[in-house]
């Protein structure tokens, strides 16, 4: 695996996948890692004047808005934030490369047609539309999955469109082709595994950007619903107090920044590491 | 010249009206209905009807659709379902702020993000190249609010150096814009690095060199001006970026602008205003993108346009 070995000698990069990795484990132990549930309400969580408390013992991190140990609620809150990230840049990925490879190959109206979609998305303020959409459909774990992939695959289908456009032109395309393979043989055995890729490249960086895209959408109340904690709507529960507790806000917008943050640094060198273009200039 | 002027906004035309017919599918879509809304939950039956017909919501999509796609080409956008006023004026009333916020965030990201990036290209491979370039993944890496409420924190409550009541007015300006610019110039600053070593590259930086020019004067002559070009012409393609950066800052600082307008309007399901915001931001993006292409062959003479 000349890839990964590449990859494996920037220390940058080992430092992305340790955050990654100790993002993923807290994630799936959340309940033996996190001292509470994460939906108790101690009846000592607040202060006198019903004010969240700051780090103490029994509270590392101190509580939020209603009492609850914030601390655990970040714990729990990996799991909505990843799964949301990572779901949503799949379905993402997945709806980029059926819709740029297809149009690449097929050309003609069809490509076309699909390709001036392709153009029609990008003119479209995806903010805008992912809180649309989440606000009209009712915000809920799913939702916001579908939503976050409906404006992030556009980049990666006018990527895998270019590859297959320059790709089908070929001399083992044409060859393959005269030698009376199908198209879902030519698609599949020929044109997909030269997306690879690509496919791995947004694979790593798009959980970056959907990661942010549904801290933004939880921050702004459309995306993750509470009662599930996920980092952006702790972020926007936080809010209220920003003056006397920061941190109520600052913790949870500092663990999406270092989850971002890491798969850039994975995925910035995955694409210097996969694309020949980029060789020899950084 | 005139030929591909005429074609680029006979396209900008298309866009607008596919982001138009989108936007309306998406907003009337079946199982909610405006005209209860419209009435308010106490009106009776009978009201509701009243006011869907008044709305015309009663007719066939095709129909309303029609309607409202007249109207907007005489630059009608409807009335408000909840603030009762023209659309138009309201969008017009903060799209002011908006703009001004605009230009003070490309002010700070340019700023930030080109003279970083080029010192980063200087000095490529060295500490301090690798120290810049990990601060702008960082800056890219982060969310918007994070930064605005850091921002906010540390200069509007610790060191109480800018207001941090809502307004607009050069000091309220400040911090909305380089939360923007903060972010933007992370992005910037990777771009400058690679166009700068890609100028580095050429042939003509090596025969500068080659016939003895001083360092400082290739560097200011050849390379900054050559690596700088092209990231200008991308300032256009910055729009729909901002446009999403633009609703949470304007949110955190409460700057009186349309992305905030938006967000109330979305809230309330105010089907006038989301449209006419929609349409606005859909314009500035892609006449934004026109002029990213238009100025490109002004900058480098080997882009021919088509």
């Amino acid at each position: 695996m000349p890839v990964l070995k590449a990859l494996l000698r920037r220390k940058l990069v080992l430092l992305g996948l340790f955050i990654i990795l100790v993002f993923v484990i807290v994630a799936v132990f959340a309940p033996w890692i996190a001292p509470y549930a994460p939906d108790v309400q101690f009846d000592d969580g607040l202060d006198d004047i019903g004010a969240p408390l700051g780090p103490n013992a029994k509270f590392w991190l101190g509580t939020d808005t209603l009492g609850r140990d914030f601390l655990s609620r970040l714990i729990f809150g990996s799991r909505a934030t990843l799964i949301v990230a990572i779901v949503a840049n799949t379905f993402a990925v997945a709806i980029g490369v059926l819709i740029g490879v297809t149009a690449g190959y097929v050309r003609g109206p069809l490509g076309n047609l699909m390709m001036r979609f392709t153009d029609l998305m990008t003119a479209f303020p995806a903010l805008l539309l992912a809180i649309l959409l989440a606000a009209l459909i009712g915000p809920s774990l799913s939702i916001v999955m579908v939503v976050i992939a409906m404006v992030n695959w556009v980049q990666v289908a006018r990527v895998t469109y270019t590859e297959t456009i320059s790709l089908a032109e070929r001399d083992f395309i044409t060859a393959e082709r005269s030698l009376g393979a199908g198209t879902a043989r030519i698609l599949f055995k020929h044109m997909l595994p030269h997306v690879v890729p690509t496919v791995i490249v947004y694979g790593t960086l798009g959980i970056a950007t959907t990661s942010l895209t549904e801290a933004t959408l939880s921050f702004l109340g459309i995306g993750v619903q509470p009662p599930i904690a996920s980092w952006g709507n702790m972020a926007n529960e936080g809010q209220t107090y920003f003056d006397s507790a920061p941190w109520l806000v600052f913790f949870p917008s500092v663990c999406i920044a270092f989850l971002a943050l890491s798969f850039n640094l994975v995925g910035d060198a995955l694409r210097d590491i996969l694309d020949p273009t980029l060789r020899g200039r950084h | 010249m005139t030929g591909y002027l005429l074609r680029r906004l006979a396209h900008v035309l298309l866009v607008l009206i596919g982001v138009s017919v989108i936007t309306f599918l998406i907003l009337h879509a079946p199982g909610r209905d405006p005209a209860r809304q419209v009435a308010g939950h106490t009106a009776s039956p009978e009201q509701v009807e009243q006011v869907r017909h008044e709305l015309g919501l009663d007719r066939p999509l095709i129909e309303q659709y029609w309607r409202y796609a007249t109207k907007l080409a005489q630059g009608d956008l409807g009335r408000s379902y909840v603030q009762r006023s023209q659309v138009s004026e309201l969008i017009m009333a903060r799209l002011p702020a908006t703009a001004l916020l605009m230009l003070g965030a490309i002010f700070c990201e340019l700023l930030i993000g080109l003279p970083s990036g080029a010192i980063a290209a200087f000095r490529r491979n060295r500490p301090s190249d690798q120290g810049v370039m990990l601060g702008a993944l960082l800056f890219v890496s982060t969310p918007q609010f994070l930064v605005a409420y850091i921002l906010l924190y540390v200069f509007g409550f610790k060191l109480q150096w800018l207001p941090t009541t809502p307004g607009v007015s050069f000091l309220t300006l400040i911090l909305p814009a380089l939360s923007l610019g903060l972010i933007g110039g992370g992005w910037y600053a990777r771009m400058m690095r690679s166009s700068i070593i890609e100028v580095l590259r050429q042939d003509y930086v090596r025969t500068a060199r080659a016939k003895g020019l001083r360092r400082a004067r290739i560097v200011l002559l050849h390379v900054v001006p050559n690596g700088l070009l092209p990231i200008i012409a991308m300032i256009g393609l910055d729009i729909g970026y901002f446009m999403s950066g633009i609703v949470v800052v304007e949110s955190v600082f409460g700057w009186p602008g349309i992305g905030q307008l938006a967000l109330q309007a979305i809230q309330q399901i105010d089907i006038p205003i989301i449209m006419g915001v929609t349409l606005v931001a859909a314009c500035a993006i892609v006449l934004g993108n026109l002029l990213a292409d238009l100025v490109a062959p002004l900058i480098d003479p080997r882009i021919k346009l088509k």
